[in-house]
């Protein structure tokens, strides 16, 4: 199952990330963008960071997973279409073969989530607490 | 209650191993060597195209080769009897190599040998033909080899490697009158993936279309930027 690799390497690049920031805050939840043209099943994916996170910096943060369709982009026809995967890559009016891809190929850390100083808070907290 | 704080990060999944990439490559280039990614799924013939290769070329090229594989060292003996220096990285339970497994495989290479006498890195990657094609290792092209027994629906179903590749092989086509393979089709099912792939069918067993590929290392070699690169003296 190549997702646990490619946790481990969200893993290696997000504590790459963090460290070169002036502070590191708790990451509450990691917002991933990843192309239907890839190796990447998200389903898998999920799973895998959930188990692989544990007993790290990222213990206990949720992935959020945007997935982005295949398109292609045909200039004999000079416009975009949606490959079938699996089924058929070339043009389906000029069967051109796919040369352009705008969009599918995305594996990319979007952004991530995390919780503000206490100071920075909003009010409002020991009613939020008793209504729980 | 926090406040949620959200920060755009913008890097690439893969970036550590990138990164990792681009400094093997930058050790290739330093040492005027080209290398080559073999990418395919098990049993697809790249250890036989290897010992054809080293056979043929290796009178000419000073070729190295670095060899993936889950859990033995067996292709490793079979490709140390043609004499050139053989780094066998047991890459465990992952299923590629990456590009931290090959720095290590560089830095035995520049340990053992002098790296800068060397023309050519042959990485077999492991038997895979899913994602071996999303992570690089320093390459300056990517072979993938593709049986015929393998038919020709694999570059539909797999497409990432298949577009990916500079250059593909369809192997052991000696055998192509035992089977219903389409080779026009599979050839057909590649070029709409991917249209600028060189295509070179080979037999390793009777030798058809290795001259064609012999000729396809031997170029990409000489038009490296590694092989523009001076040697310090």
């Amino acid at each position: 199952m190549h997702e646990v690799d490619m946790t481990r390497a969200l893993i290696v690049t997000l504590s790459d990330w963090l460290a070169s920031q002036s502070e590191t805050p708790q990451v509450s939840k990691v917002h991933l963008v990843v192309g239907e043209f890839t190796c990447v099943e998200p389903v898998s994916l999920q799973f895998a960071f959930e188990v692989q996170t544990r007993g790290t910096f990222l213990e206990g943060a949720t992935l959020e997973i945007q997935e982005t369709p295949l398109i292609a982009f045909c200039h004999r026809c000079q416009q975009e279409y949606r490959p079938e995967i699996g089924i058929q890559y070339a043009c389906p009016d000029c069967r051109s073969p796919m040369e352009d891809i705008c969009s599918g190929r995305e594996l990319k850390i979007d952004r991530v989530e995390y919780a503000g100083k206490e100071e920075e808070a909003g009010t409002g907290g020991a009613g939020a607490r008793d209504s729980v | 209650m926090h406040q949620t704080i959200n920060t755009a990060v913008g890097i690439n999944l893969l970036h550590a191993n990138q990164e990792g990439a681009d400094h093997n490559r930058a050790h290739f280039d330093a040492w005027g060597i080209t290398c080559l990614n073999l990418m395919s799924s098990p049993g697809a013939g790249k250890t036989a195209l290897l010992e054809k290769t080293l056979e043929a070329l290796s009178p000419s090229l000073k070729i190295a080769v670095i060899e993936g594989d889950m859990t033995t060292e067996l292709d490793a003996d079979r490709l140390r009897r043609y004499g050139v220096p053989v780094i066998a990285i047991n890459t465990g339970r992952s299923c590629h190599l990456d590009s931290k497994m090959v720095a290590g495989g560089i830095h035995r290479l520049e340990h053992e040998h002098d790296p800068s006498t060397f023309d050519l890195v042959l990485v077999e990657n492991v038997g895979n033909l899913v994602c071996p094609a999303e992570f690089e290792v320093g390459e300056h092209a990517k072979v993938a080899l593709l049986s015929v027994t393998e038919g020709e629906d694999k570059p539909l179903k797999y497409p990432i490697m298949f577009r990916e590749a500079n250059c593909l092989l369809i192997t052991k086509t000696d055998l192509v009158p035992y089977l219903d393979v389409d080779l026009q089709q599979l050839e057909a099912n590649v070029r709409q993936i991917n249209p600028r792939v060189t295509i070179i069918p080979v037999s390793a067993r009777t030798g058809m279309g290795l001259e064609a590929w012999f000729a396809w290392v031997q170029a990409t070699v000489a038009a490296s930027p590694a092989a523009l690169t001076p040697v310090a003296e």
